[in-house]
């Protein structure tokens, strides 16, 4: 893919790797703690760097050493390394040290003509040598340039001297020299107004350069009163960027939004900075030295510490942590409110409890999103956390849930992203849910269920032999004689299919649950005194219309399966693939994962937050896109740890096998004496005009030709997700969880195009972007038994003999045929031009039972694997 | 008219051909240790060394100069690819670093005149500088990835030692390639000012960088963009990609590249990916229909072949580009253009 330049025209540089601006980096520096050091930098990049100063000019620091250590360091760090580096020191050896450190192009900051023009042409052209852009001093033999007057006049000559020797214009940056204004000395006042002005003016005169400053001298005179400082600062850049200001050495996390600093506070700040006149007898200097007072908060200490948000009182800053998904005081917050209360239980009760129905309130109104949800339950697990303990010494009820929901991913199925969301999001209005996790059988659910007096059971299943085990949950819940709510929810469940199955099996109510944002709504109105019989009436009597409906339409007409085959797809054979170029079968121990990360659909991922909208255009949505980008982020973080520190292994297995189609089978020649044979199943739907009734036996040249297979995995999970697990994190472990379902599906991409430009090798020069693999735009075809071409996942278990599946990959499958680990994909490869994804949809019992036979089971046997696809 | 400027005036008119891959040509003749030792007395075999022939067997790397020439090339990259004091150092031929260079230019750049001389079309010689083996922005060592194997000064010592005798021999261009490790062809760069600052003159470089993934980076993790705003300093008379992959695989990166550079575009890859024995085994034909392509889509100045290549290669690529109308090459406009791993651009 070619990259994506980032551009900009407002440049924040960031300043914490800075031994003279943080003195954290400086303590860390000095006491050789590198590790940390290098920490401070990628949190700058996190936080939006676009740009990082680093600068080690520190007396008792061998600063030549410091850098280069520093720059080698960070060299080694990709989500470090990916911005440019400003290589900052007053010393030319410390910079001419760091510029052969750094690969990328740097800016050098800075030079000047502060020792004659001689020295400054010569620095000047070494950092053309090293090719690296440069930060311009207004500073001359004279001295630094305080008035407008000498900041033009020293850039300008600057760069008359510069463009002289070549340098180019648009990587010349000046600094005019920020200086602290309100000190109360009436030279200074004009400090602020000068250099807006002086750049307004340099910008004109010397084409293509730009202008940086150091924003945090400005306020100099207010240290200790952040508040101010921030509010200076904003209205500072509100003004200096217009004039061409195009780039700060600034802590971004500390620049306010112009339009929310105080307006009484805003308004001395810019009569300071513009020197406005003002009335009365005050200067505006005074004024603000007044009013910054009632700024200062408390403790000066505490107040540069903490933002602003720290400072609140501590039942507001659960809250505020709550909603912002803030977990970094949360289990000191939470301490300070305990201390406060009576008895723990009230802290969970009270702060927590009112914070979290914000958090539904937010939710329920559409204004925050499921991402966003979780991280919020992530916050209130900790705090929950860690008051159990004391609830428990008191010998304390716990706190009463609004309902108990039993949940579970039924027998056979592995699948449980979907069900951990819903379970976060109950949690967060309030319930309490036990999760009895995945491939649950029936008897352990009802035990459950009766042993801690469930209010509601939860089942959850992807794969559609999960269907037919949710129809044995209802009808074991019917014998057991319990009458308590059912919801059903999962990818493959539909309001049809529980209306129709599952609905008859149980005299309780049963609910299909759409979505996760939907499940709190619907366990509040099952246990609301008022609104559950109303609630359960009126679902029985949509379940009752569906049915209705059903009966008394009019199946559409299936053809006799003889007719269907006459019908087939008649593929031009002459356009078969060739035989492959290496066939046999494959195995890759562990594919690079930073490859596969290339080939990630992002678009289910989003669905898989219920976020909808397709990527990159979700980013950018109107509603969800801030949610979508925060999540993006979480994620992209986790995939570069994912890939630099290996949490996963990606293994796979693929092979080629020559094949010839009998009727609608596929028979597959492993030697001579051994065969195998696929039976696949024909759409029976009545076709309009020259639609084909396709099977994919179609694809396959009855006088020989090739049939491939694959099975991929994501390898590795479990020891990260038992992490995140104990540490009360759910959101990271569905985050883990969904980026391994997208890595294994990357994966099936990623090999699918190897075999297709290489292994079978019938498209050798084929080129598409992520997008056009996305899009399926390449020949030949995947499809997963279990899935609309290929509706029988019991072919798996064929398909993994062959391929030494779970030997070569360490898959495995469960009694229904779904795949551990669970991030895997599996299927056959067409590779006729032709070949094409369809829905085989309903069949016809004369195609059961010719199937049965052919498959080589009885029709029960048949019929249950095919229950999707009959009447 | 200056090499540069002649250059760029020939590049103006058509696509330019430089040559193929030497190691595979230089195994067809099979040459014993003697022949690779010749009367030189170093202290270890010589087998191996390919650039040492143009010392004892010059008649080998001239012939295949001259079999590129005929199949259509305009230029000769010298067989230097190893010819620097690290890489000679394993074959204790460190000490003829100067001699080897200055020959291997002497006998390219004869050849080059001579087929210039035939039929009045310009030759060029391209000084070849490899990486050499060590790295100046990655740690060999996963324990300690501050730890360098060398230093910036050390390796644009090499470099100059070997840029200077390449342009003693004749060389028109330093050919800074295979470039996996930004920082050590910004070395190189280093190298080619520190000579222009001694013969008062320009020593004109050209930059082809290797990508070590699909995703388009190398080593050192640059993205072709950010590899083009790391040495763009060095007014390269071409800048592009070799080695890597097949054509297949660097398209889209080809593709990136010519749309930021505003310099020649040289691009000379593989002969598709190594085979399971390690052989490269795509067809002449393929090759320069995958080659083609980009010419055809504007995308290239320069086409040529690197692993896996032989004169049918470069004689097909040349029949396949003949005639087709060169990329232009792009104005850009003024904008600071950074790099860390990735481009960053500020309008200016």
């Amino acid at each position: 893919m070619a990259s994506t330049a980032s551009s900009a025209r407002f440049v924040n540089i960031g300043e914490r790797t800075n031994v003279t601006g943080s003195a954290r980096f400086k303590k860390l520096i000095l006491s050789g703690d590198y590790p940390t050091a290098v920490e401070v930098a990628r949190q700058q990049v996190e936080n939006g760097a676009q740009v990082i100063d680093v600068n080690m000019d520190e007396g008792l620091l061998d600063a030549v050493e410091a850098m280069t250590t520093f720059l080698k360091l960070i060299a080694a760090e990709p989500d470090i390394a990916r911005v440019p580096i400003m290589i900052d020191s007053s010393k030319w050896e410390v910079i001419e040290a760091g510029l052969k450190c750094v690969p990328g192009k740097p800016i050098v900051n800075s030079i000047s003509m502060k020792e004659g023009e001689a020295q400054f042409l010569e620095q000047a052209r070494k950092c053309m040598d090293y090719g690296a852009a440069v930060v311009v001093m207004a500073f001359d033999e004279t001295g630094q340039a305080d008035s407008r007057e000498r900041k033009v006049e020293i850039c300008s000559r600057a760069y008359g001297l510069l463009t002289g020797i070549g340098f180019p214009p648009e990587d010349i940056i000046f600094d005019p020299n920020i200086f602290a204004v309100a000190t109360g000395i009436e030279e200074h006042d004009r400090y602020g107004l000068d250099f807006i002005e002086a750049v307004r003016e340099i910008r004109a005169n010397c084409p293509h350069v730009h202008c940086s400053g150091g924003l945090s001298n400005l306020s100099f005179s207010f240290r200790g009163n952040e508040t101010v400082r921030r509010a200076m600062h904003s209205v500072f850049l509100y003004h200096a960027i217009p004039a061409g200001l195009d780039m700060a050495i600034v802590n971004a996390g500390q620049l306010d939004v112009y339009d929310q600093i105080d307006p009484v506070l805003r308004d001395a700040c810019e009569d300071v900075i513009l020197m406005r006149p003002v009335e009365g007898d005050q200067s505006a200097t005074e004024r603000l030295i007044e009013l910054a007072e009632s700024f200062k908060g408390k403790s000066v200490a505490e107040e540069k510490a903490a933002e602003e948000w720290r400072g609140w009182d501590v039942r507001r800053r659960l809250e505020h942590a709550l909603v912002k998904g803030i977990d970094a005081h949360i289990v000191d917050d939470t301490e300070e409110a305990r201390q406060a209360a009576d008895k723990p239980i009230e802290v969970i009760e009270g702060p927590l409890m009112d914070g979290m129905d914000v958090v539904g309130d937010l939710f329920g109104s559409g204004k925050m999103f499921l991402p966003q949800v979780v991280k919020s339950a992530r916050v209130m697990k900790k705090a929950v956390a860690h008051l159990i303990p004391f609830i428990e010494a008191g010998k304390e009820e716990g706190a009463k849930a609004k309902g108990r929901i039993v949940m579970a991913t039924v027998k056979g199925d592995v699948h449980d992203i979907g069900k951990n969301i819903v379970g976060v999001v109950l949690q967060c209005n309030g319930y309490e849910v036990i999760d009895l996790g995945v491939m649950v059988p029936y008897s352990t659910i009802l035990e459950a269920a009766n042993e801690n007096d469930a209010d509601i059971i939860g089942l959850s299943g992807l794969i559609t032999p999960s269907l037919d085990e949710m129809v044995t949950v209802a009808e074991e819940m019917q014998r057991a004689g319990l009458s308590i709510p059912l919801l059903i929810g999962g990818a493959t469940t539909s309001k049809v299919h529980t209306a129709l199955r599952i609905d008859p099996a149980y005299e309780g109510p049963v609910v299909h649950v759409l979505d996760a944002s939907r499940a709190v709504g619907v366990a509040s109105q099952l246990l609301s005194d008022t609104q559950c019989e109303a609630f359960v009436e009126k679902t029985a009597a949509e379940y009752e219309h569906v049915r209705d409906v059903r009966s008394g339409k009019e199946a559409s007409v299936l053809l006799s399966l003889e007719d269907a085959r006459v019908n087939a797809y008649k593929a031009d054979l002459s356009e078969k693939a060739p035989p492959p170029d290496k066939p046999g079968v494959h195995v890759f121990e562990d594919w690079d994962l930073a490859d596969l990360r290339d080939y990630i659909d992002w678009t289910p991922f989003f669905r898989a937050w219920e976020l909808a909208g397709t990527y990159p255009a979700v980013l950018e949505d109107e509603v969800v896109g801030e949610s979508a980008r925060s999540l993006f982020k979480d994620a992209q973080a986790m995939l570069d740890r994912i890939v630099a520190e290996k949490w996963l292994t990606a293994r796979g297995v693929c092979g080629f096998w020559p094949c010839a189609r009998d009727g609608d089978d596929v028979e597959l020649y492993l030697d001579d004496e051994v065969h195998v044979r696929f039976p696949f199943l024909r759409q029976q739907i009545r076709k309009s005009r020259d639609r084909a009734n396709f099977c994919l036996a179609d694809f396959i040249d009855p006088d020989g030709d090739w049939i491939g297979g694959f099975a991929v995995g994501i390898h590795g999970i479990d020891e990260h997700s038992r992490r995140f697990k104990d540490a009360h994190d759910d959101y990271n472990d569905i985050l883990l969880k969904a980026l391994a379902d997208r890595f294994a599906e990357a994966f099936a991409e990623r090999l699918h195009l190897h075999v297709r430009t290489d292994l079978w090798g019938y498209a050798p020069h084929e080129q598409f972007t992520n997008e056009a693999l996305i899009k399926e735009e390449y020949a030949g075809i995947r499809p997963a038994p279990g899935y609309p071409a290929c509706p029988d996942h019991s072919l798996k278990p064929v398909l993994f003999d062959l391929l030494g599946a779970q030997e070569r990959a360490g898959i495995t499958l469960t009694e229904s045929q779904a795949m551990l680990p669970t991030s895997a994909v599996s299927g056959f490869y067409f590779g006729h031009p032709d070949s094409q994804y369809f829905g085989v949809a309903r069949i016809g019992s004369d195609q059961v039972e010719d199937y049965a036979r052919r498959r080589g089971v009885d029709i029960a046997t048949a019929e249950r694997w095919l229950r999707p696809n009959l009447d | 008219m200056s090499a540069r400027e002649t250059f760029n005036a020939e590049a103006a008119k058509r696509i330019l051909v430089t040559d193929g891959a030497f190691g595979t040509e230089i195994q067809n003749w099979k040459l014993a240790e003697e022949d690779y030792a010749g009367d030189l007395r170093l202290a270890k075999d010589q087998k191996g060394n390919n650039d040492i022939l143009a010392l004892t067997r010059p008649e080998v790397p001239e012939a295949i100069h001259r079999a590129y020439f005929e199949a259509g090339a305009d230029i000769a990259e010298t067989n230097t690819f190893s010819a620097n004091r690290i890489s000679q150092a394993d074959y204790a031929a460190e000490g003829l670093v100067t001699e080897l260079n200055v020959a291997s230019a002497k006998l390219a750049r004869r050849v080059a005149d001579e087929f210039a001389g035939k039929d009045g079309r310009p030759r060029f010689v391209a000084g070849a500088i490899g990486p050499t083996n060590k790295t100046l922005s990655l740690s060999p060592d996963v324990n300690d990835p501050g730890y360098r194997e060398i230093d910036w000064d050390e390796l644009v010592d090499v470099y100059h030692e070997q840029a200077a005798a390449l342009v003693e021999g004749g060389a028109d261009f330093i050919l800074i390639e295979t470039v996996f490790d930004t920082l050590n062809a910004k070395a190189g760069i280093m190298a080619a000012r520190r000579l222009e600052g001694e013969l008062g003159r320009d020593v004109p470089v050209m930059l082809s960088m290797t990508l070590t993934d699909l995703s388009g980076r190398n080593l050192s993790g640059h993205t072709v963009e950010a590899f083009w705003h790391a040495v763009r300093h060095a007014n390269p008379v071409t800048i592009g990609l070799n080695c890597s992959f097949g054509a297949t695989q660097l398209r889209p990166h080809v593709k990136a590249l010519s749309q930021v550079a505003d310099t020649l575009i040289m691009v000379y890859p593989n002969a598709g990916l190594p085979n399971e024995l390690g052989a490269y085994d795509e067809a002449p034909e393929t090759t320069a229909g995958l080659v083609r392509d980009w010419a055809t889509d504007g995308q290239v100045n320069v086409l040529g072949g690197c692993c896996g290549s032989t004169p049918a290669h470069i004689a097909a690529m040349a029949k396949a580009v003949a005639g087709l109308a060169p990329r232009n090459v792009p104005t850009l406009g003024h904008a600071t253009r950074l790099a860390g791993l990735e481009p960053f651009t500020l309008a200016a």
